[in-house]
Protein backbone atom coordinates (compact mmCIF):
# COMPACT_ATOMS: atom_id res chain seq x y z
CA UNK A 1 0.00 0.00 0.00
CA UNK A 2 0.87 3.77 -0.71
CA UNK A 3 1.54 5.40 2.74
CA UNK A 4 2.65 8.52 3.85
CA UNK A 5 3.99 9.35 7.18
CA UNK A 6 4.08 12.74 8.56
CA UNK A 7 7.07 12.74 11.24
CA UNK A 8 10.44 11.20 11.69
CA UNK A 9 10.13 11.43 15.00
CA UNK A 10 10.72 8.26 16.95
CA UNK A 11 7.54 6.79 16.26
CA UNK A 12 7.20 8.03 12.81
CA UNK A 13 10.49 6.46 12.05
CA UNK A 14 10.08 3.51 13.33
CA UNK A 15 6.85 2.82 11.96
CA UNK A 16 8.42 3.43 8.23
CA UNK A 17 11.05 1.23 8.78
CA UNK A 18 8.88 -1.51 10.10
CA UNK A 19 6.12 -0.72 7.19
CA UNK A 20 8.78 -0.50 4.30
CA UNK A 21 10.43 -3.63 4.99
CA UNK A 22 7.11 -4.88 5.26
CA UNK A 23 7.17 -4.17 1.36
CA UNK A 24 4.99 -1.05 1.71
CA UNK A 25 5.41 1.78 -0.16
CA UNK A 26 6.41 4.43 2.55
CA UNK A 27 7.05 8.32 1.88
CA UNK A 28 7.81 10.33 5.27
CA UNK A 29 7.72 13.72 5.72
CA UNK A 30 9.95 16.05 8.20
CA UNK A 31 10.63 19.47 8.23
CA UNK A 32 13.90 18.82 9.53
CA UNK A 33 16.14 16.43 7.03
CA UNK A 34 18.71 15.72 9.99
CA UNK A 35 15.36 13.17 11.54
CA UNK A 36 15.60 10.85 8.55
CA UNK A 37 18.70 9.76 10.24
CA UNK A 38 16.70 7.61 12.77
CA UNK A 39 15.30 5.55 9.46
CA UNK A 40 16.79 2.54 9.88
CA UNK A 41 18.60 0.50 7.11
CA UNK A 42 15.50 -1.22 5.79
CA UNK A 43 13.92 1.87 4.68
CA UNK A 44 13.83 1.71 1.17
CA UNK A 45 10.77 4.49 0.65
CA UNK A 46 11.04 8.25 -0.18
CA UNK A 47 11.53 11.63 2.03
CA UNK A 48 10.42 14.67 1.71
CA UNK A 49 11.43 17.83 3.66
CA UNK A 50 9.25 20.32 4.31
CA UNK A 51 5.92 20.89 6.62
CA UNK A 52 2.69 19.13 6.56
CA UNK A 53 0.67 22.07 6.84
CA UNK A 54 1.72 23.44 3.17
CA UNK A 55 -0.24 21.34 1.07
CA UNK A 56 2.44 21.72 -2.06
CA UNK A 57 4.35 19.48 0.05
CA UNK A 58 1.83 16.75 0.31
CA UNK A 59 1.86 16.72 -3.05
CA UNK A 60 5.30 16.37 -3.53
CA UNK A 61 4.91 13.73 -1.35
CA UNK A 62 2.02 11.73 -3.76
CA UNK A 63 -0.65 12.50 -1.51
CA UNK A 64 -2.50 12.15 -4.46
CA UNK A 65 -2.51 8.87 -4.86
CA UNK A 66 -1.69 7.59 -1.17
CA UNK A 67 -4.29 4.76 0.50
CA UNK A 68 -3.16 5.73 4.28
CA UNK A 69 -1.82 8.83 5.97
CA UNK A 70 -0.26 8.81 9.11
CA UNK A 71 0.36 12.04 10.79
CA UNK A 72 2.95 11.65 13.46
CA UNK A 73 4.61 14.85 14.81
CA UNK A 74 4.69 16.04 17.71
CA UNK A 75 2.11 18.65 17.19
CA UNK A 76 -1.02 17.86 17.43
CA UNK A 77 -2.54 20.98 15.67
CA UNK A 78 -0.51 19.94 13.13
CA UNK A 79 -1.52 16.29 13.37
CA UNK A 80 -4.97 17.00 13.52
CA UNK A 81 -5.50 19.84 10.49
CA UNK A 82 -2.86 17.65 7.96
CA UNK A 83 -5.44 14.58 8.88
CA UNK A 84 -8.31 16.70 8.23
CA UNK A 85 -6.90 17.91 4.41
CA UNK A 86 -5.68 14.45 4.23
CA UNK A 87 -9.59 13.09 4.43
CA UNK A 88 -11.52 15.95 3.69
CA UNK A 89 -9.65 17.69 0.48
CA UNK A 90 -7.30 14.44 -0.75
CA UNK A 91 -9.81 12.25 -0.02
CA UNK A 92 -7.88 9.62 1.98
CA UNK A 93 -10.03 7.42 3.71
CA UNK A 94 -7.73 5.84 6.17
CA UNK A 95 -6.05 8.56 7.98
CA UNK A 96 -4.90 9.06 11.48
CA UNK A 97 -3.88 11.86 13.70
CA UNK A 98 -1.54 11.22 16.80
CA UNK A 99 -2.51 13.38 20.01
CA UNK A 100 -0.85 14.33 23.21
CA UNK A 101 -3.99 15.73 24.76
CA UNK A 102 -6.21 13.55 25.23
CA UNK A 103 -9.41 15.98 25.42
CA UNK A 104 -8.29 17.19 21.86
CA UNK A 105 -7.80 13.76 20.93
CA UNK A 106 -11.66 12.77 21.85
CA UNK A 107 -13.10 16.29 20.43
CA UNK A 108 -11.84 15.46 17.07
CA UNK A 109 -12.42 11.40 17.20
CA UNK A 110 -15.97 12.82 17.74
CA UNK A 111 -15.77 15.09 14.73
CA UNK A 112 -15.10 12.03 12.33
CA UNK A 113 -11.53 11.90 12.89
CA UNK A 114 -9.65 9.04 14.11
CA UNK A 115 -6.85 10.26 16.93
CA UNK A 116 -4.66 8.06 19.12
CA UNK A 117 -3.85 9.38 22.20
CA UNK A 118 -0.04 8.24 23.47
CA UNK A 119 -0.82 9.70 26.69
CA UNK A 120 -4.02 8.28 27.55
CA UNK A 121 -2.87 4.71 26.39
CA UNK A 122 0.42 5.37 28.49
CA UNK A 123 -1.28 5.87 31.56
CA UNK A 124 -3.85 3.21 31.32
CA UNK A 125 -1.12 0.80 30.83
CA UNK A 126 0.91 1.78 33.59
CA UNK A 127 -2.30 1.52 35.86
CA UNK A 128 -2.69 -1.95 34.60
CA UNK A 129 0.44 -2.89 34.84
CA UNK A 130 1.06 -1.70 38.06
CA UNK A 131 -1.86 -3.33 39.56
CA UNK A 132 -3.68 -0.30 40.36
CA UNK A 133 -7.24 -0.55 38.57
CA UNK B 1 -21.30 41.39 22.05
CA UNK B 2 -18.51 38.77 23.51
CA UNK B 3 -15.57 38.58 21.37
CA UNK B 4 -12.61 35.64 22.05
CA UNK B 5 -9.44 36.72 20.65
CA UNK B 6 -6.74 33.69 20.68
CA UNK B 7 -3.19 35.13 20.48
CA UNK B 8 -1.48 37.76 22.16
CA UNK B 9 0.84 39.18 19.25
CA UNK B 10 0.58 42.11 17.68
CA UNK B 11 -2.44 41.32 15.27
CA UNK B 12 -4.02 40.00 18.90
CA UNK B 13 -3.09 43.08 20.71
CA UNK B 14 -4.59 45.70 18.76
CA UNK B 15 -7.17 43.69 17.90
CA UNK B 16 -8.02 43.71 21.52
CA UNK B 17 -7.65 47.63 22.26
CA UNK B 18 -9.56 48.49 19.29
CA UNK B 19 -12.79 46.11 20.25
CA UNK B 20 -11.94 47.32 24.02
CA UNK B 21 -12.09 50.79 23.25
CA UNK B 22 -15.19 50.34 20.80
CA UNK B 23 -16.80 48.98 24.21
CA UNK B 24 -17.47 45.01 23.11
CA UNK B 25 -16.97 42.67 26.15
CA UNK B 26 -13.29 41.01 24.69
CA UNK B 27 -11.12 38.47 25.91
CA UNK B 28 -7.32 38.07 25.22
CA UNK B 29 -6.09 34.62 25.23
CA UNK B 30 -2.13 34.20 25.94
CA UNK B 31 -0.24 30.73 26.37
CA UNK B 32 3.03 32.25 27.72
CA UNK B 33 3.08 33.79 31.35
CA UNK B 34 6.06 36.70 29.95
CA UNK B 35 3.40 37.75 27.41
CA UNK B 36 0.32 37.20 29.79
CA UNK B 37 2.25 39.66 32.66
CA UNK B 38 2.75 42.43 30.04
CA UNK B 39 -0.65 42.31 28.44
CA UNK B 40 -1.93 41.95 31.95
CA UNK B 41 -0.30 45.59 32.68
CA UNK B 42 -2.47 47.11 30.22
CA UNK B 43 -5.33 44.87 29.46
CA UNK B 44 -6.41 43.88 33.21
CA UNK B 45 -9.14 41.27 33.33
CA UNK B 46 -9.31 41.09 29.94
CA UNK B 47 -6.66 38.63 29.25
CA UNK B 48 -6.48 35.37 30.16
CA UNK B 49 -3.66 32.85 30.39
CA UNK B 50 -4.16 29.70 28.62
CA UNK B 51 -3.85 27.46 25.18
CA UNK B 52 -6.65 28.51 23.40
CA UNK B 53 -6.45 25.01 21.59
CA UNK B 54 -7.43 23.15 25.10
CA UNK B 55 -10.70 22.17 25.40
CA UNK B 56 -10.62 23.31 29.07
CA UNK B 57 -9.51 26.89 28.48
CA UNK B 58 -12.37 27.33 25.70
CA UNK B 59 -15.04 25.64 28.59
CA UNK B 60 -13.45 28.43 31.52
CA UNK B 61 -13.08 31.76 28.98
CA UNK B 62 -17.24 30.67 27.99
CA UNK B 63 -16.97 30.00 24.61
CA UNK B 64 -20.22 28.90 24.17
CA UNK B 65 -21.66 31.99 24.64
CA UNK B 66 -18.76 33.84 22.44
CA UNK B 67 -20.80 36.11 19.48
CA UNK B 68 -17.27 35.92 17.73
CA UNK B 69 -14.53 33.98 18.12
CA UNK B 70 -11.14 34.77 16.28
CA UNK B 71 -7.54 33.21 16.04
CA UNK B 72 -4.63 35.25 15.35
CA UNK B 73 -1.74 32.83 16.37
CA UNK B 74 1.44 32.63 14.11
CA UNK B 75 0.94 29.25 13.57
CA UNK B 76 -1.96 28.55 10.69
CA UNK B 77 -2.66 24.78 12.23
CA UNK B 78 -3.28 26.18 15.56
CA UNK B 79 -5.96 28.63 14.54
CA UNK B 80 -7.52 26.10 12.54
CA UNK B 81 -7.86 23.79 15.32
CA UNK B 82 -8.79 26.74 18.07
CA UNK B 83 -11.55 27.82 15.35
CA UNK B 84 -12.74 24.34 15.06
CA UNK B 85 -13.18 23.28 18.67
CA UNK B 86 -14.70 26.77 19.04
CA UNK B 87 -17.08 26.52 16.40
CA UNK B 88 -17.65 22.42 16.28
CA UNK B 89 -17.72 22.24 19.64
CA UNK B 90 -18.98 24.98 21.96
CA UNK B 91 -21.58 26.89 19.09
CA UNK B 92 -19.74 29.62 18.25
CA UNK B 93 -21.68 31.11 15.44
CA UNK B 94 -18.81 33.33 13.99
CA UNK B 95 -15.29 31.81 13.58
CA UNK B 96 -12.08 33.72 11.79
CA UNK B 97 -8.66 32.28 11.64
CA UNK B 98 -6.07 34.75 10.31
CA UNK B 99 -3.65 32.65 7.82
CA UNK B 100 0.12 32.82 6.87
CA UNK B 101 0.31 30.34 4.03
CA UNK B 102 -2.41 31.71 1.37
CA UNK B 103 -3.14 28.55 -0.03
CA UNK B 104 -4.78 27.59 3.31
CA UNK B 105 -7.46 29.66 3.19
CA UNK B 106 -9.31 27.72 0.78
CA UNK B 107 -8.40 24.56 2.96
CA UNK B 108 -9.65 26.48 6.08
CA UNK B 109 -12.97 27.23 4.35
CA UNK B 110 -13.30 23.78 3.08
CA UNK B 111 -13.08 22.91 6.87
CA UNK B 112 -15.90 25.23 8.12
CA UNK B 113 -13.69 28.07 9.11
CA UNK B 114 -16.45 31.26 8.60
CA UNK B 115 -13.60 33.44 7.41
CA UNK B 116 -9.75 34.07 6.92
CA UNK B 117 -7.47 36.70 6.64
CA UNK B 118 -3.87 36.60 5.46
CA UNK B 119 -1.79 39.53 5.61
CA UNK B 120 0.33 37.71 2.66
CA UNK B 121 -2.61 37.92 0.19
CA UNK B 122 -3.59 41.14 1.16
CA UNK B 123 -0.19 42.94 0.64
CA UNK B 124 0.37 40.42 -2.41
CA UNK B 125 -2.72 42.14 -3.84
CA UNK B 126 -2.06 45.46 -3.35
CA UNK B 127 1.88 44.69 -4.93
CA UNK B 128 -0.41 42.91 -8.09
CA UNK B 129 -2.22 45.95 -8.82
CA UNK B 130 0.80 48.54 -8.49
CA UNK B 131 2.36 45.82 -11.07
CA UNK B 132 -0.38 46.16 -13.44
CA UNK B 133 -2.31 49.19 -13.07
CA UNK B 134 -0.25 51.15 -14.69
CA UNK B 135 -0.36 48.65 -17.57
CA UNK B 136 -3.91 48.59 -18.68
CA UNK B 137 -5.74 51.23 -17.48
CA UNK B 138 -9.50 50.88 -18.07
CA UNK B 139 -10.67 54.51 -18.92
CA UNK B 140 -14.52 54.14 -19.99
CA UNK B 141 -17.02 51.11 -20.04
CA UNK B 142 -19.65 51.22 -22.83
CA UNK B 143 -22.67 48.95 -23.56
CA UNK B 144 -23.43 47.72 -20.13
CA UNK B 145 -19.51 47.10 -19.27
CA UNK B 146 -19.25 44.74 -22.51
CA UNK B 147 -16.61 46.98 -23.70
CA UNK B 148 -14.28 49.35 -22.64
CA UNK B 149 -11.99 51.66 -24.03
CA UNK B 150 -8.29 51.25 -21.97
CA UNK B 151 -5.31 53.14 -22.04
CA UNK B 152 -1.95 51.33 -22.39
CA UNK B 153 1.10 52.80 -21.75
CA UNK B 154 4.16 51.56 -23.38
CA UNK B 155 7.57 50.96 -21.54
CA UNK B 156 10.94 50.50 -22.57
CA UNK B 157 10.75 46.54 -22.41
CA UNK B 158 7.90 45.85 -24.58
CA UNK B 159 7.72 43.39 -27.43
CA UNK B 160 5.66 45.78 -29.47
CA UNK B 161 8.41 48.65 -29.46
CA UNK B 162 9.66 49.32 -33.34
CA UNK B 163 6.77 47.69 -34.86
CA UNK B 164 3.66 48.53 -37.25
CA UNK B 165 0.45 48.40 -36.49
CA UNK B 166 -0.29 46.36 -39.34
CA UNK B 167 2.40 43.68 -37.89
CA UNK B 168 0.64 43.93 -34.01
CA UNK B 169 -1.17 40.41 -33.31
CA UNK B 170 -4.27 42.67 -31.60
CA UNK B 171 -7.03 40.36 -30.73
CA UNK B 172 -10.66 40.01 -31.79
CA UNK B 173 -13.19 42.49 -31.42
CA UNK B 174 -10.42 45.36 -31.09
CA UNK B 175 -9.61 48.80 -32.29
CA UNK B 176 -7.06 51.29 -31.32
CA UNK B 177 -8.28 54.39 -31.47
CA UNK B 178 -5.45 56.58 -31.16
CA UNK B 179 -1.71 57.00 -30.66
CA UNK B 180 -0.93 59.51 -28.06
CA UNK B 181 2.53 60.68 -28.58
CA UNK B 182 3.74 63.63 -26.25
CA UNK B 183 1.65 66.35 -26.95
CA UNK B 184 0.17 64.86 -30.35
CA UNK B 185 -2.44 62.62 -30.77
CA UNK B 186 -2.05 60.36 -33.93
CA UNK B 187 -4.48 57.97 -35.70
CA UNK B 188 -3.22 54.92 -36.02
CA UNK B 189 -2.61 53.87 -39.84
CA UNK B 190 -1.14 50.49 -41.16
CA UNK B 191 2.57 52.04 -41.41
CA UNK B 192 2.22 53.92 -37.66
CA UNK B 193 5.80 52.82 -35.66
CA UNK B 194 4.87 51.69 -32.03
CA UNK B 195 7.37 53.90 -29.78
CA UNK B 196 8.47 53.61 -26.30
CA UNK B 197 6.48 56.20 -24.19
CA UNK B 198 3.72 55.87 -27.11
CA UNK B 199 -0.03 55.57 -24.96
CA UNK B 200 -2.31 53.99 -26.86
CA UNK B 201 -5.89 54.31 -26.86
CA UNK B 202 -8.28 51.46 -27.37
CA UNK B 203 -11.84 49.82 -27.69
CA UNK B 204 -11.87 46.57 -26.74
CA UNK B 205 -14.53 43.97 -25.28
CA UNK B 206 -14.59 43.37 -21.35
CA UNK B 207 -13.28 40.03 -21.68
CA UNK B 208 -10.37 40.26 -23.83
CA UNK B 209 -8.84 42.89 -21.91
CA UNK B 210 -6.31 40.84 -20.74
CA UNK B 211 -5.54 39.58 -24.37
CA UNK B 212 -4.45 43.15 -25.28
CA UNK B 213 -2.45 43.54 -22.34
CA UNK B 214 -0.44 40.22 -23.33
CA UNK B 215 -0.36 41.53 -27.10
CA UNK B 216 1.21 44.70 -26.61
CA UNK B 217 3.31 44.31 -23.36
CA UNK B 218 3.73 40.10 -23.50
CA UNK B 219 2.91 38.26 -21.04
Amino acid sequence: MRIIILGSGRVGARLATELSGAGHEITIIDKNSVAFRRLGKDYHGQVVVGTGIDSDVLRKAGIDSADVFLALTNGDNTNLMTAQVAKKIFKINRVMARCYDPERAKAFRELGIQTICSTSIMAEQIEKEMGLI
Amino acid sequence: MYAIIIGGGKVGYYLTKALLEAGYETLLVEKLRENYLRLFDEFGEAVYQGDGDEMRTLQEIGTNRANIFIAVTGDDEDNLIACQLAKKKFGCPKVIARVNNPRNEEIFRQLDIDATVSATRIIYGLVEQEMEAPEVIPLLALKKGNIEIVEIAIPKNAPVVGKTVEALRLPEDCILISIIRGEEVAIPRADTVIEVGDTILALISTTRVHEIHDALLGK
